[in-house]
């Protein structure tokens, strides 16, 4: 059994161009990955992984304590996939985090795959919960962070979710319930990309102002952009810092774009379910390369 | 104004005949008939003595502790009892995260909270993943007067679509005491029609245990066999010994694990010339009645069922007798529909 913890999480101190290059250059891979997973099924939620992909690179890089090649570790931190469309962007981070291997990033979405286009636990390693219906990944989330302070351990949970997910009551049940359990141990992360199915955030049920309804509900908020790198650095230091098993959880709202890092998606209207032609991938690919060399030698 | 109050109620009362006493509802009537054994709180006192045996079994509820007797339990273990506030999808949600630690839950509300609000997070965050989530739902059927809003008529019809969950309708505080270590111990997500406060004790004069997944004969008849669950095992006992004084010899079958069925059980006391009547607190769709029906239709068995059930209905409110009697699980009614079905 490897015992190697790939993850130290020592306190940071500052965000130094080491840990700012080691990220970025995860999120271009892991950007890079989901375009080439959804090319192979011609579809597929690239937007949102485009969009996520500096959170999850932060978190899966930076963030987590875990051990690759022993995904029940009892020690772990727990990262709890809310959305569970957003599978396609969490797989990418569990090969870069060695949980999965990249080789098998292909079969994304196929019969028979470990991988399939929901996240489910019971499919892949690594995946702790199954996420999909929308609003029940912060209400696992409580269970698990009061689990596993009442048998002592100090593992955190982190889970993510989307703003979509903010209109979803259970959301708010757990948001109560885990400022009255005091679940320091917690830590909420929310992608505010202002997109749900029948359009944007706020013509389908507006959910600001966001920061002060977490602010209300007792959670310790920060807001950040959730496409620079630095900015979530800082803000899950911060997190990390004031985590404790009794103390008020952390929500990290993330403002992103969906498509981010490919010009033709970041450009092209906004949609839930973002429609690629098939001659459009490798364009895609290229434009992530050049930005990503770019502001690589910029 | 300024009133005299003395002498004309005085007068009033004279004049008027005392009113009838009403017949009343309450809100956790019990079903227990007058001078019967009862045990209080089995429930809370078994999951109490379970936790002293296992230290992963923790307690929550939605707000409703002390109408579950989950109360019993978080005094006993105040740091392994979480308050989920009157929440069903955080308690269910939250349930799922403290299995998913390694832990052992027994969650409570009332059965319609549990089947009707919160399906969606049993559903995928304890059933799919298979965890051991135990659900304790209180008034189960027609248990209370307060009407459809906590009425759970149908919530074994609602439960019984959910693969890997295991549902159990315990008769009384024997089957409660000896269930609840068993669903600890068992993996995978269940269910629990729970009995409150003073709950009959009958299954102690029987040569039964309760066993998960198991149907049990407590008493062979030759003219008719019932097949029941849940506090109607009481009442399919109390009838089967009502119609002696009409020389109907009655068998009772005991099937507290209505998923998965014991069919093999079933099957073999249903295939005789008997009268076979299925008896259950709970709506005729979905529930005992059709879990027998399907198991005699796929084993090819040609026998008539009768069910005595709940009608496809919202209930009225009122008086628990009244409306047992109403819709036909008192003893009286039972009987009667026997011998007509006899003729």
């Amino acid at each position: 059994m490897p015992t190697e913890t790939v993850q130290d999480t020592a306190l940071r101190t500052a965000v130094t161009p080491e840990r700012l290059e080691k990220i970025n250059a995860a999120a271009y891979r892991i950007r890079h990955h989901a375009l080439n997973m959804g090319e192979v099924q011609g579809q597929g939620y690239v937007g949102q992984a485009l969009g996520a992909a500096d959170m999850l690179a932060t978190v899966y890089g930076d963030q987590l304590r875990f051990r690759a090649g022993d995904p029940h570790w009892e020690a772990r931190d727990r990262f709890l996939l809310s959305t569970g469309h957003y599978a396609i962007g969490h797989y990418a981070a569990l090969a870069e985090a060695g949980i999965v291997p990249a080789e098998e990033l292909e079969t994304y979405g196929s019969d028979d795959s470990r991988l399939p286009m929901s996240g489910m636990s019971t499919y892949t390693p690594g995946m702790e919960i199954s996420g999909g219906s929308l609003g029940h990944g912060l209400t696992i989330a409580v269970g698990m962070a009061l689990g596993l302070r009442y048998q002592g351990s100090d593992a955190r949970v982190f889970n993510f979710l989307s703003d979509g997910e903010l209109d979803e009551g259970s959301t708010w049940e757990a948001a109560m319930g885990a400022h009255h359990h005091q679940l320091g141990n917690l830590t909420a992360m929310v992608d505010i990309n202002a997109l749900q199915a029948d359009g944007k955030t706020d013509t389908v049920l507006r959910t600001e102002p966001v920061t002060e309804k977490w602010e209300s509900f007792g959670w310790y908020t920060q807001r950040v952009d959730g496409n620079d790198v630095g900015a979530l650095l800082a803000a899950f230091d911060n997190a990390a810092a004031q985590s404790a098993s009794v103390g008020r959880p952390s929500v990290i709202l993330c403002d992103t774009k969906v498509g981010r890092g490919v010009p033709l998606l970041e450009d092209r209207e906004k949609a839930h379910f973002m429609r690629i032609e098939e001659n459009e991938w490798q364009i895609c690919r290229e434009q992530l390369t050049a930005g990503y060399e770019g502001k690589a030698s910029a | 104004m300024s009133t005299t109050t003395e002498a004309p109620d005085t007068a009033a009362a004279a004049a008027t005949p005392a009113k009838p006493k009403l017949k009343t509802s309450a809100m956790i009537a019990s079903f227990a008939d007058p001078g019967q054994k009862t045990s209080n709180a089995p429930f809370g006192h078994a999951l109490v003595k379970a936790a002293q045996e296992n230290d992963r079994i923790v307690g929550l509820t939605a707000d409703l502790g002390k109408y579950t007797d989950m109360h019993i339990f978080a005094k006993a273990f105040p740091e392994r009892f979480f308050q989920m506030g009157m929440a069903e999808q955080l308690l269910f949600g939250a349930a799922a995260g403290l299995a998913e630690s390694g832990l052992v839950p027994f969650a409570s509300t009332y059965s319609v909270f549990a089947a009707r609000r919160a399906y969606d997070f049993l559903c995928l965050d304890a059933a799919e993943p298979n965890l051991n989530v135990n659900i304790v739902g209180g008034l189960p059927g027609l248990t209370t007067g307060y009407g459809p809003s906590h009425q759970a008529t149908e919530d074994m019809a609602i439960f019984r679509g959910m693969p890997n969950l295991t549902i159990v309708d315990p008769c009384d505080s024997v089957d409660i005491e000896q269930a609840v270590p068993q669903l600890a111990a068992s993996e995978g997500p269940t269910y629990l029609r729970l009995l409150r406060g003073n709950v009959p004790t009958v299954l102690d004069e029987y040569d039964y245990t309760f066993e998960l997944g198991k149907a049990k004969v407590l008493r062979g008849g030759n003219d008719v066999v019932f097949i029941s669950s849940g506090l109607m095992t009481m009442r399919a006992l109390q009838a089967a010994k009502a119609l002696e004084a009409h020389n109907v010899d009655v068998a009772v079958v005991h099937t507290p694990t209505i998923k998965p069925f014991d069919a093999e059980t079933v099957l073999k006391e249903v295939n005789t010339d008997r009268l076979a009547v299925t008896l259950e607190n709970h709506s005729v769709v979905g529930g005992l009645f059709e879990t027998v029906a399907s198991a005699v239709v796929t084993a090819g068995v040609g026998r008539r069922v009768v069910p005595v059930a709940l009608p496809d209905q919202f209930l009225d409110a009122g008086a628990l007798p009244t409306l047992h009697d109403r819709y036909g699980l008192a003893v009286d009614r039972i009987v009667a529909k026997v011998l007509a079905e006899l003729g």
